[in-house]
């Protein structure tokens, strides 16, 4: 979450990111301790706390939505991934989520292995750079993809660390990490059948939601 | 209305507040190892304490602030001094919380400080008082609570030294603090800071109507060090840009300079009057005992030098709030205590205000911090389980 600008886009209009939110809800125990990483407006700690009754803090890198947050009685700091996660002791929660913003950090796996140092387990949501849309704008237009979920231009986006479903494993993978559940959703918000191979999620999913675990 | 402020008969021996008093059996231990007895702490309140006695706020004033936090001051006539924040309706709501303030051990409004009597010699304490910390301040609010019968604050908030008592609450007390709200402080006094205290000080010290501290007894007041002691200090609480905003190059009388070293631009002329009006008001005393006390706040010092150490395993719900033109206490304190509190697994919100108000900017209307102060008490309330305002008791 280097750059300057307010974070990635996370529109919530969109019927994705919504889903994206209820699914990630949906992983956690009620009742435990969760950390969201990148907790823009607040809207998944605003979920989390009416439905799961969790213990939910925030960080976040824009200070106008920290102060938002907090004057809706959310329990958020301002806060850079890269940095900040680093002042955390070690199992302080039992989740630690990064919702649509992995791929704004600087050092993403500097940052994954924080966030599984300091939870017990991870949740991390982004938009899947393999789907073929974007492999289509790139291939035919022969342009820097624009979408719905990735909505700025290359030369303005926060974005730059882009991965696909398949990288993520893969890095998972490298890392040791567990993977506990994997959910795909596609352009609709709809979830990619789970019975499909990587390589069908990693074509028809939009976004990737993975609860990740220490090995 | 004519201010004495200490001496005899004025607000430090009877002051327009209520009073509670601990004899010499129950004394308060400084940190310099002092004994203070008896101790008086004199205290406004606000709102009605519910009957499981779970509302209360403890509101903890800055260096030059007093008890009357939301009521007009009997000695200047004006009103509290935190009005926005404190009153029905207001975020620290007095229609839904128990709202306590006491003036500090040192000040000078009717909690013992120098201009008390000292009991042993029927003169003022003068500089005979022991040097109080924060902590002692602390420790003598927490005497105070004690004597009301509540074990649990719902909230201690404070801005500055306020904040600063906030702090050294949460650390000392963390089981009798619910909530807190650290407005524009540190959890130590940085070096520039204790700096510009004692320049305030020599220039108290250096007026020869100090009398070495005994000019109470002589019937005079050090007013004009103490005058200057409150214009260098009352530059560190605005902004650059606020003073460049309010005043400019601006000359006092018309467009043409005067070639004097009267006050020729608004800007001396505003300061002027910023420390002749508070002379009237302060003790000169509790100015050197006040300030000393803010130097010698570390809290991290307390705890083996680890900040997260006083901190740790705490249950208190924190909601930290800086302002970006403060040079006083910059963002960069508060964020050390959110790192500190982090660290130490609290659970702490924290904004950073933009606003070109400077340090003061606890003290004015500004929408942000009310809004924000609002939201986290809201919060904290419903999770404490106190009822709404309109709610039936």
């Amino acid at each position: 979450m280097s750059a300057a600008t307010e974070g990635p886009a996370k529109d919530t209009s969109a019927g994705a990111a919504r889903v994206d939110l209820r699914v990630i809800a949906e992983m956690i125990e009620a009742g435990s301790r969760v950390l969201d990483v990148g907790c823009g407006d607040g809207d998944l700690l605003r979920l989390l706390a009416d439905t799961r009754d969790v213990d939910a803090r925030g960080m976040e890198l824009s200070q106008r939505r920290v102060n938002l947050c907090v004057a809706k009685g959310l329990s958020v700091i301002q806060g850079d991934a890269d940095i900040d996660l680093r002042d955390y002791p070690d199992n302080a929660f039992d989740y630690v989520i990064l919702s649509q913003t992995i791929q704004a950090t600087r050092q993403p796996k500097e940052v994954l292995k924080n966030m599984l140092r300091v939870g017990r387990r991870a949740i991390v949501s982004f938009p899947n750079f393999g789907h073929w849309g974007i492999r289509a704008q790139l291939a035919f237009r022969g342009r820097m993809p624009v979408t719905g979920n990735l909505s700025n231009p290359w030369w303005d986006t926060p974005n730059i660390h882009f991965c696909t479903i398949r990288d993520f494993v893969e890095l998972a993978r490298d890392m040791s990490i567990e993977i506990e559940r994997a959910v795909a959703l596609d352009a609709y918000g709809a979830r990619v059948r789970v019975s499909a191979p990587w390589w069908f999620w990693n074509m028809f999913g939009e976004q990737g939601v993975f609860l990740l675990k220490r090995k | 209305m004519t201010a004495n402020p200490g001496g005899g008969n004025g607000e430090a021996d009877n002051p327009h507040s209520l009073v509670v008093k601990f004899s010499e059996n129950d004394p308060l231990i400084t940190d310099a190892g002092a004994v203070l007895a008896p101790l008086t702490i004199a205290y406004q309140t606000y709102g009605v304490l519910n009957a499981a006695k779970s509302n209360a706020i403890l509101v903890c004033h800055a260096l030059t602030g007093d008890q009357h936090v939301a009521n007009v001051n009997p000695l200047t006539g004006k009103s509290g001094w935190w009005e926005t924040m404190v009153g029905p309706g207001k975020p620290i709501d007095t229609s839904r919380y128990f709202v306590i303030c006491s003036n500090v051990v040192g000040g000078c409004m009717g909690t013992t400080g120098p201009a008390s009597t000292n009991p042993a010699t029927h003169k003022p304490y003068a500089v005979d008082l022991p040097v109080i910390t924060i902590r002692d301040m602390v420790r003598a609010q927490a005497k105070l609570v004690d004597r009301l019968g509540i074990d649990q604050l719902f909230c201690v908030a404070g801005g500055s030294m306020g904040g600063m008592q906030v702090l050294q609450w949460a650390a000392s007390y963390p089981e009798r603090v619910f909530c807190a709200m650290p407005i524009a402080a540190a959890a130590r006094h940085s070096s520039q800071n204790i700096a510009f205290h004692e320049v305030g000080r020599q220039a108290i010290m250096a007026d020869p109507a100090w009398r070495a501290g005994r000019y109470l007894d002589a019937g005079e007041r050090p007013g004009k060090g103490l005058a200057v002691a409150r214009m260098a200090a009352h530059i560190t609480y605005m902004s650059e840009e606020s003073l460049h905003n309010k005043f400019g190059r601006r000359l006092q009388g018309g467009d043409a300079p005067k070639f004097s070293f009267d006050a020729e631009f608004q800007v001396e002329s505003y300061l002027h009057h910023q420390g002749t009006s508070f002379v009237e008001r302060f003790d000169a005393n509790s100015y050197l005992y006040v300030t000393r006390a803010m130097d010698y706040f570390d809290l991290a010092a307390d705890y083996g030098g680890s900040l997260a150490a006083a901190f740790k395993g705490s249950k208190t719900r924190f909601c930290l709030v800086s302002f970006t033109s403060d040079w006083l206490f910059p963002t960069a304190a508060s964020r050390s205590v959110v790192h500190a509190l982090n660290a130490g697994g609290a659970s702490v919100s924290f904004v950073e205000i933009e606003t070109d108000k400077g340090h003061d900017a606890f003290l004015l209307d500004v929408p942000e911090l009310l809004k924000t102060s609002r939201g986290f008490l809201d919060s904290a309330a419903r999770a404490r389980g106190l009822r709404a305002a309109g709610d039936a008791a």
